[in-house]
C-alpha cells in the first residue's frame, strides 16, 4: 500500500472493495449442485430404469388445421439420456458454479429435462401408451391464465412497496361480480368490467387500510381474504342459491378465434383460439414488462418500492403511487376472477377460487418480482396442475400419487425463498410503513 | 437568488426543535451552518425542502413569501438537497438517480434513457463531478454516490445547494476534495448552506457563519474567529474535553487479534488482515471514518461476526469462532454503537433491560422461572449507582433520554466483572453532561484492571481517553500513535497515508505493544 | 397510564364489534328477500322496507345469541346445548389463536396453522386408531402426537428462517398447501382410509383414545377445552414468568438486542415455531379425539385462519385470545342455528369476524368513525417487522 501524493490519488474506483467467493456463496453452489444431482439421478434411476416396455408417442394435435407428426422416442432411452443432461450440469455446478443470473436458464433446462423423461416413463407402461401434447399445454395456458393475471398483480403491488396477499380475496371478489354483473346486465362484457372494477375495489381497501391506517399489510390481505370468503359465500347463499335465474345464471364467454393464426399448428390452438381474458393476459403481460421498466411511471414505483423516502426528496408522491398501482394491481387479480367464473364455467361458486391466489402469490416470489418470471412461474405451475389431471389416465408402470405432483410448486417456492435456486430479494421497501 | 428564513418555528410535541430561527442565504456565498447533533440543523433544513411544515415563520426567495408543502415545491424554488444519509436507489444507476423525478420522456411516458445519460455527463462535466453514469449506486463509493447527489440537484437548477452534515462519512482528502467543489459552485453563483458541526471545515470553506444551539440562532461569526470562539458560541459554554485519568499500568495481554479477515455476504472485504494486542489496564482507541471497518472489528471481537481467517485470543485462550454467549461469559463487556438497535430492546422496562444477557444466570433465575424480585432489586440498585434519571425502573427504556440510556447499557455492562470492555461511540446522541460521566466510567474500568476497547470517530474523545491509538482505513491498520498525535497525523492516517518518518506500527507489526511509545 | 391504554384498548374492541354488527346487519337486511320485496315499491312506503329490515336483523340476532348462549324453547340438559356448542367452537380456536399470538410475540408471523392443524390431527388420528394401549395412556400418546406432528410442521418453518432466512409468511402459506396434499394423499392410502374406501375418511380412532365428554352424552363439549385453557395458562407462565419467555420476547422485540445479548437468536426463533405448532398440532388432535373422530379433508375447517383473527383481537395476550376464541366460537355456534330458524347463511359469521379485526387494526379507523378521543391503543401487528426480507 503506497501513500496517495495527492487528494487526487485517493481512489475514485467504482467498486469499493476486493472481492472473494463468500461462504455463503459456496454454500449455496454445493446444494444446489446436489440438488441438480439429486434430479438427475432419480431422472436416471426412476424414470429411466424404472420405465416399462413400451415406447412413448408425443402427438400434436389440438384440433390446429395445420398438423405436425407424431414423434415417438424410446421409453428407457430417453429418460436415461436426459437425465445424463441433468447430471451434468449438476456436476459443472459443483465443480465450477454457474453465474447466478443464469439461474433461470438452468432450472429450466432442469426442468424441462425432467418433465420430459418423467412423461415418456408414464407413457412406458404398456406399447402404444401416447399424450398429446398441445393438449397438456393448452390445458396448461387455461390453468395458468388466472395464476398469470393474480401474479401480475402481486408484482405490480410490492414493486410499488405493498405487499399483496388478498390476490386470492380480490379474485374471489372479481369471479363473484363477474357473474353477478354479467347476469343483471345481461352482458358477458358489463360482467368482465365488473369483475374487474369489483378486484380493483378490494385494492382499495388495501390502499386505505394498508397507506392511511398502516395496518401491517400480511395481516390486512389475510383480513380481506376472510372478508371476501365470507362475504362472497353469504352473498352466494342468501342470493344466488336463492335465486339462481335472477343472479347466477352469466353464460359463458366463448372462444373467439384469431383468423390465420389460429390454424397454425401447435400455437394456433394454444393461443389464438382463446377467449377474450386470455387476450386481455397477453396483453397486461407486455405493458406491465415495458411500463415498469421502460416508462417513467415504472422507474417511479421502483423507486417507490425501493426506498420511498428517496423518491419523495425528488417530489414524487409516494402514496399516491402506490395507491394507483394497488388498484390496478387489484383490477387484474379481479380480472383473474373473472376468467374462473364467466370466462370458463359461467357461474359462481363458493370458494372457487381455491388458493390460486396464494399459488399466484408463490409464482411472484418464484418469478423474482419482475412480469417475465411471474409468467414463467405460473407456467409452470399450471404445467404441474395440468400434468397432475393427466398421469391419472396414463398407463405408467407404477402409480403416481397426483397429490404429490401438486404440492411441486409449493415445495419450489420454499426451495427458492430458502436460496437453494439462486437468489430472490424482494423491493426493499416492500411491507414497509410509510412515512 | 437569495434565500432568507424569518421566525422559523418548529415544534414536535413539547419540543421546540427551531425556536424563530431567521436565516439570510445572499448569492454565491457559502453559508455554514454550525451546531452541534441534535441542535435542530436538519428540522431546519427539512421546513426549508418541504419535508416539514413550519409551524410559525415564512420562507421568502430573492423577497417573495413562498410555502413548500413538499419537495417538489422546493425544488421548482430552485433549492437542492444533499441529505446526510443519502437519498439514493441502491438499485438504480447513477443516470436512473439523477434523473429521478424529472425524467426525459418520448411519446406515452417511455424514458428517454440515452438523452438521459448524455444531461448527466454534461452536467457532471461542467462541474468537475465525475461521476459512472451507468454503475449502480450500490456499487459507488461513498463519496462517488455524494457527487451523484450533488449532480442531482445541480441537473434541477438548483440555486441554492443544501449539504447536510456532508462531510460525516468522508475521509479528509475527500472532504478537501468537496471543499474544492463548493468553492467553485459558490463562485459560479450557486448559493451553498453547508449543515456541519465541524469547526476545522468551517473555517476553511465558509463565507459567513451562523450558530444555532438547542433550536435557536446564538450568534453568527466570521471564518476568521477562533475555533475556541466557534466552539463556545456552539456549545454556550467553555469546553475544554479533558478526561482526569492517571497514566496508564498495564498489565498482562487480555485481547490478541491475530490477521482476521471478515467478508459480507457479497463477498466484500471488510476487515483484512487486522492484528491488535490489548492489556489489562489500558484503553486502546480505534480511530477512523465511519465505515472503515470499525463496526466489524467490534462485532467479531465480541463475536457477533464470524472470521473468514486469523485467530481471536482472551488471556491467551484461543476464543476464535466463540459465541457471543460464550464470550460475555468469559467477562467481555459490549457497548454498541447504536444502543437502541443493539443494546436496548425499547419496549422493555429498564430492570429488564438491565438484566438482558443475565435472565438466565443464577442470580435472576430459580429453575426455568425468572426471579422477579431480584430483577427488581437489581435495578433499583444499578439506576442509584449510575445516576439514571427516570420515575421509574419500571418505565420502558425507549422513554429515557440518550444519555440515561447509555448509562443503562453501560450499567449492565459494568455489573459483572469484566476483563475486556468493548466501546463503540459511547458519546454519540449523549447530553454533555452524561458524557463525562460516561468517559469517568470507561477510565474507572480501566483502573480496575479491564482492557478497553474504544471505538470513536470524535478525534477529541479518542484523544482524551486513549493510551494508545489504532487508525482503520478501508479495513486495514493504517497505523499506530499515541495519544499525543496531532489532528494531522490523525487525519493523514484516517485518509490511508502513512505520515512522513513517523514510527507508526504497521499493519502486521501492530502486536508491538509498547504503551509509552509515543508517535515519531 | 396503563389503565387509560386499556380502556383506550377496550374501547376500540368495544366499537369494533358493533361496528361489524351494524355492517352485518344490513347486509341481512339486503339478503331479506322481503325486505328486498318491500324495497321494490320504496318510494311508495318507504317505512315498510325498514319494518321488514329491523324484522329481518332482529330474528337473525336473536337466534344467533339463541344458539351461542341460551334458548328458552330448550329445558333440562338441552339448555345446555348452546353453551356446549360455543366451548366445542371455542376449543380449536383458542388452542390455534395461542399458537399465532405466541409466534407473533417474538416477532413471527404464523400463517401456517392451518398446515400444523393437519399435521396434529393426522399423527393423532393415526396413534388413535393403528395403536392399540391402555385407555388414559392411549388418550395421552395420541395427544403426544398430535403435539408433535404440529411441533415438527412448525419446527421446520423456524428452521428455514433461522438457517437460510426464508420468511416464514411465505414458508408457512406454502407448508399450509403442502399439509392439504399430503393430506389428500393420505386419505386415498390404504392403512389410512376407512375401508371400503369409498370416501375420504379415515379410520375411526378407538374409544380409549377419544377425549371424554363433560357434560354427558349428549352434549360435546369435551376435555379438550380444559387442555385448551391449560394451555392458555402456560403460554401466559412462560411469557411472564419464565426466563425462556424472556428471552423469546426479547427475540419479538429486537432481535439485534437480543443477539448481542447473547441469546441464540435462530435457536430461539425455532423454539417459537415449534411451540407454536404444536400447540396448533394439539388442536388438531384435539379435534378428531374429541369431535370427529376420524380425518376428513375438512378437518381443519378455517380454524388456521380464523385464529389470526383471535390472535388479533386477543391483542397476543393468552387471556385475550380465551375471551376473543370464546366470542368468535359463540358466533359460529349462534350462526348454525341463526341458518336454520331464519335463512341467514352462516357465512355472516366470517364476513362480522373478518370486520372486527379490520375495525381493530386499524384503531384510527374506529376513532375516526366514533369520534373516540385519540387513546393508547396500537395498531395491533405493529410488533411485527413488514416486509419480506429482514
Amino acid at each position: 500500500m503506497s501513500a496517495p501524493t495527492s487528494p487526487a490519488a485517493v481512489p475514485d474506483a467504482v467498486v469499493v472493495h476486493a472481492r472473494v467467493e463468500p461462504t455463503a456463496g459456496l454454500r449455496r453452489r454445493v446444494v444446489t449442485g446436489l440438488l441438480l444431482v439429486a434430479v438427475g439421478l432419480v431422472t436416471v434411476l426412476g424414470w429411466g430404469l424404472g420405465s416399462g416396455p413400451g415406447d412413448a408417442t408425443f402427438r400434436f394435435g389440438g384440433g390446429a388445421a395445420i398438423r405436425l407428426p407424431d414423434l415417438t422416442v424410446p421409453g428407457t432411452a430417453t429418460p436415461v439420456l436426459l437425465g445424463a443432461v441433468v447430471l451434468a450440469l449438476g456436476a459443472f455446478q459443483l465443480v465450477r458454479g454457474f453465474r447466478l443470473r443464469r439461474t433461470p436458464v438452468v432450472v429450466g433446462v432442469t426442468l424441462a429435462c425432467f418433465v420430459v423423461a418423467f412423461l415418456a416413463w408414464a407413457m412406458s407402461g404398456r406399447a402404444g401408451g401416447s399424450i398429446d401434447v398441445v393438449q397438456l399445454l393448452q390445458s396448461t395456458v387455461f390453468l395458468a391464465t388466472p395464476l398469470v393475471l393474480g401474479a401480475l398483480a402481486g408484482v405490480l403491488g410490492e414493486r410499488s412497496g405493498v405487499v399483496n396477499v388478498a390476490i386470492e380475496g380480490q379474485m374471489l371478489t372479481g369471479a363473484f361480480a363477474g357473474a353477478l354483473v354479467a347476469t343483471l346486465a345481461g352482458s358477458l362484457g358489463a360482467g368482465v368490467v365488473g369483475a374487474v372494477l369489483a378486484g380493483a375495489a378490494v385494492g382499495w381497501l388495501l390502499a386505505v387500510f394498508a397507506l392511511r391506517y398502516q395496518v401491517n399489510q400480511v395481516i390486512l390481505g389475510v383480513v380481506l381474504n376472510a372478508a371476501a370468503l365470507g362475504f362472497t359465500g353469504w352473498a352466494y347463499k342468501a342470493l344466488m342459491q336463492a335465486d339462481t335465474e335472477r343472479f347466477n345464471s352469466p353464460g359463458v364467454l366463448q372462444p373467439l378465434p384469431i383468423p390465420l393464426l389460429s390454424d397454425l399448428p401447435v400455437v394456433g390452438p394454444l393461443l389464438f383460439s382463446a377467449n377474450v381474458v386470455v387476450y386481455l393476459m397477453y396483453v397486461l403481460v407486455v405493458a406491465l414488462q415495458v411500463v415498469l421498466f421502460r416508462t417513467r411511471w415504472g422507474l417511479r414505483t421502483r423507486a417507490v418500492g425501493e426506498h420511498p423516502k428517496a423518491a419523495a426528496t425528488v417530489g414524487i408522491p409516494v402514496l399516491r403511487v402506490r395507491y394507483v398501482n394497488v388498484v390496478v394491481a387489484g383490477g387484474m387479480a379481479g380480472l383473474a376472477g373473472a376468467y374462473l367464473s364467466i370466462g370458463t364455467i359461467g357461474p359462481f361458486t363458493e370458494n372457487m377460487s381455491a388458493g390460486k391466489g396464494f399459488i399466484a402469490l408463490a409464482a411472484v416470489i418464484f418469478g423474482r418480482w419482475s412480469p417475465k418470471g411471474a409468467v414463467a412461474a405460473s407456467l409452470l405451475f399450471g404445467f404441474f396442475a395440468a400434468l397432475q389431471t393427466l398421469v391419472g389416465i396414463l398407463p405408467t408402470p407404477a402409480a403416481v400419487p397426483s397429490s404429490f405432483l401438486a404440492m411441486l410448486p409449493y415445495l419450489a417456492t420454499i426451495l427458492a425463498v430458502a436460496g437453494f435456486v439462486g437468489r430472490v430479494r424482494a423491493p426493499a421497501a416492500s411491507g414497509e410503513v410509510y412515512p | 437568488m437569495e434565500l432568507e428564513l424569518r421566525g422559523i418555528t418548529k415544534r414536535f410535541g413539547a419540543l421546540v426543535a427551531n425556536d424563530a430561527i431567521d436565516l439570510v442565504v445572499r448569492e454565491g456565498e457559502i453559508h455554514a451552518l454550525l451546531g452541534e447533533n441534535g441542535a435542530g440543523k436538519s428540522t431546519l433544513m427539512n421546513v426549508l425542502y418541504g419535508l416539514h411544515a413550519p409551524d410559525e415563520g415564512e420562507i421568502l426567495v430573492d423577497g417573495r413569501p413562498v410555502t413548500f408543502s413538499s419537495p417538489g415545491d422546493a425544488m421548482d424554488a430552485g433549492i437542492g438537497m444533499v441529505h446526510q444519509h443519502f437519498m439514493l436507489v441502491p438499485t438504480f444507476t447513477a443516470t436512473e438517480n439523477i434523473v429521478l423525478g424529472s425524467e426525459l420522456v418520448r411519446g406515452g411516458g417511455l424514458l428517454d434513457r440515452r438523452r438521459a445519460r448524455q444531461r448527466v455527463v454534461e452536467t457532471s462535466e461542467r462541474f468537475g463531478l465525475a461521476v459512472p453514469p451507468d454503475a449502480l449506486v450500490a456499487d459507488l463509493a461513498v463519496g462517488v454516490q455524494q457527487r451523484v447527489e450533488i449532480v442531482k440537484a445541480l441537473l434541477r437548477q438548483a440555486q441554492v445547494l443544501v449539504l447536510d452534515e456532508p462531510t460525516a462519512v468522508l475521509t479528509p482528502a475527500e472532504t478537501d476534495d468537496l471543499m474544492r467543489v463548493m468553492r467553485e459552485l459558490a463562485d459560479a453563483g450557486t448559493s451553498i448552506v453547508f449543515i456541519t458541526h465541524k469547526l476545522r471545515e468551517v473555517r476553511a470553506v465558509a463565507d459567513r457563519i451562523t450558530v444555532i444551539r438547542r433550536g435557536r440562532v446564538v450568534g453568527e461569526a466570521s471564518p476568521s474567529s477562533s475555533s475556541e470562539e466557534l466552539a463556545a458560541l456552539m456549545v454556550g459554554r467553555d469546553v475544554r474535553l479533558t478526561v482526569h485519568k492517571a497514566p496508564a499500568t498495564p498489565g498482562d495481554v487480555v485481547l490478541d487479534v491475530e490477521g482476521i479477515r471478515v467478508t459480507d455476504g457479497a463477498g466484500t472485504v471488510l476487515l483484512d488482515d487486522v492484528s491488535l494486542t490489548v492489556r489489562a489496564g489500558e484503553v486502546l482507541a480505534v480511530a477512523g471514518v465511519d465505515g472503515n471497518g470499525q463496526t466489524e472489528l467490534t462485532r467479531a471481537v465480541v463475536g457477533l461476526q464470524a472470521v473468514d481467517a486469523g485467530r481471536l485470543s482472551l488471556s491467551g485462550e484461543d476464543v476464535t469462532g466463540e459465541g457471543v454467549a460464550g464470550l460475555l461469559a468469559r467477562g467481555v463487556g459490549y457497548v454498541p454503537e447504536d444502543r437502541l438497535h443493539d443494546g436496548l430492546v425499547g419496549s422493555f422496562s429498564i430492570a429488564e433491560n438491565l438484566v438482558l444477557d443475565l435472565s438466565s444466570s443464577p442470580e435472576f433465575s430459580s429453575g426455568p422461572a425468572l426471579d422477579r424480585a431480584a430483577v427488581a432489586r437489581n435495578a433499583e440498585a444499578r439506576v442509584a449507582e449510575f445516576d439514571i434519571r427516570t420515575s421509574s425502573p419500571q418505565a420502558a427504556v425507549s422513554t429515557l433520554s440518550g444519555g440515561n440510556q447509555q448509562k443503562v447499557v453501560l450499567a449492565r455492562e459494568m455489573s459483572r466483572p469484566l476483563k475486556l470492555l468493548v466501546v463503540a461511540q459511547p458519546t454519540r446522541g449523549v447530553d454533555v453532561g452524561s458524557q463525562e460521566f460516561v468517559h469517568q466510567r470507561i477510565v474507572a474500568e480501566r483502573d480496575r484492571g479491564a482492557a478497553v476497547v474504544l471505538v470513536s470517530t470524535e478525534l477529541d474523545e479518542v484523544r482524551a481517553l486513549a493510551d494508545r491509538i489504532v487508525v482503520l482505513y478501508r479495513g486495514r491498520i493504517a497505523g499506530e500513535v499515541g495519544p499525543g498525535a496531532t489532528q494531522e497525523e490523525l487525519g493523514l492516517l484516517m485518509a490511508g497515508a502513512r505520515p512522513s518518518g513517523a514510527a507508526a506500527a504497521s499493519a502486521t507489526a501492530s502486536t508491538a505493544t509498547d504503551p509509552e511509545r509515543d508517535s515519531a | 397510564m396503563r389503565r387509560l391504554r386499556w380502556g383506550g384498548t377496550w374501547l376500540v374492541t368495544v366499537f369494533a364489534v358493533v361496528g361489524a354488527l351494524v355492517v352485518g346487519a344490513v347486509l341481512i337486511a339486503v339478503g331479506d328477500a322481503r325486505t328486498r320485496d318491500a324495497a321494490t315499491y320504496f318510494f311508495s312506503y318507504p317505512w315498510d322496507t325498514f319494518t321488514e329490515a329491523g324484522y329481518a336483523v332482529r330474528d337473525a340476532y336473536a337466534a344467533l345469541l339463541q344458539g351461542a348462549l341460551f334458548n328458552p324453547a330448550l329445558s333440562g340438559t338441552a339448555a345446555l346445548g348452546p353453551i356446549s356448542e360455543t366451548l366445542v367452537n371455542a376449543t380449536p380456536l383458542i388452542l390455534t389463536g395461542l399458537a399465532v399470538a405466541l409466534a407473533f410475540r417474538v416477532g413471527l408471523f404464523n400463517i401456517g396453522a392451518q398446515g400444523q392443524i393437519i399435521l396434529g390431527a393426522v399423527v393423532a388420528a393415526y396413534v388413535g386408531f393403528a395403536w392399540d394401549l391402555p385407555a388414559g395412556l392411549h388418550l395421552l400418546v395420541a395427544l403426544l402426537g398430535g403435539v408433535l406432528g404440529g411441533t415438527l410442521w412448525g419446527g421446520l418453518v423456524g428452521w428455514l428462517k433461522a438457517r437460510t432466512g426464508a420468511h416464514e409468511v411465505i414458508t408457512t402459506i406454502m407448508l399450509n398447501y403442502v399439509a392439504v396434499n399430503l393430506l389428500t394423499f393420505l386419505l386415498g392410502l390404504q392403512g389410512f382410509q376407512r375401508p371400503p374406501y369409498g370416501q375420504a375418511i379415515s379410520e375411526a380412532v378407538a374409544p380409549s383414545a377419544r377425549l371424554p365428554l363433560l357434560l354427558g352424552p349428549s352434549l360435546r363439549v369435551h376435555l379438550g377445552l380444559l387442555v385448551a385453557l391449560a394451555a392458555a395458562v402456560g403460554v401466559w407462565w412462560l411469557f411472564t414468568r419464565s426466563t425462556l419467555g424472556f428471552r423469546l420476547r426479547a427475540v419479538g422485540a429486537n432481535p439485534d438486542a437480543a443477539r448481542t445479548a447473547g441469546m441464540a437468536v435462530g435457536r430461539l426463533q425455532v423454539v417459537a415455531m415449534a411451540a407454536a405448532g404444536g400447540l396448533a398440532g394439539l388442536a388438531g388432535a384435539s379435534q378428531v379425539l374429541g369431535v370427529t373422530g376420524s380425518v376428513t379433508g375438512s378437518v381443519a375447517g378455517t380454524v388456521g385462519f380464523d385464529a389470526i383473527t383471535v390472535a388479533l383481537l386477543g391483542r397476543n395476550n393468552p387471556y385475550g385470545v380465551v375471551a376473543a376464541g370464546l366470542l368468535f366460537g359463540g358466533m359460529r355456534a349462534g350462526s348454525v342455528q341463526m341458518q336454520s330458524a331464519t335463512g341467514v347463511p352462516v357465512d355472516l359469521v366470517g364476513v362480522l369476524q373478518a370486520l372486527v379485526v379490520l375495525f381493530i387494526a386499524a384503531p384510527a379507523l374506529v376513532r375516526a368513525v366514533f369520534r373516540l378521543k385519540p387513546g393508547g391503543a396500537r395498531a395491533v401487528g405493529s410488533e411485527l417487522s413488514a416486509g419480506w426480507t429482514r
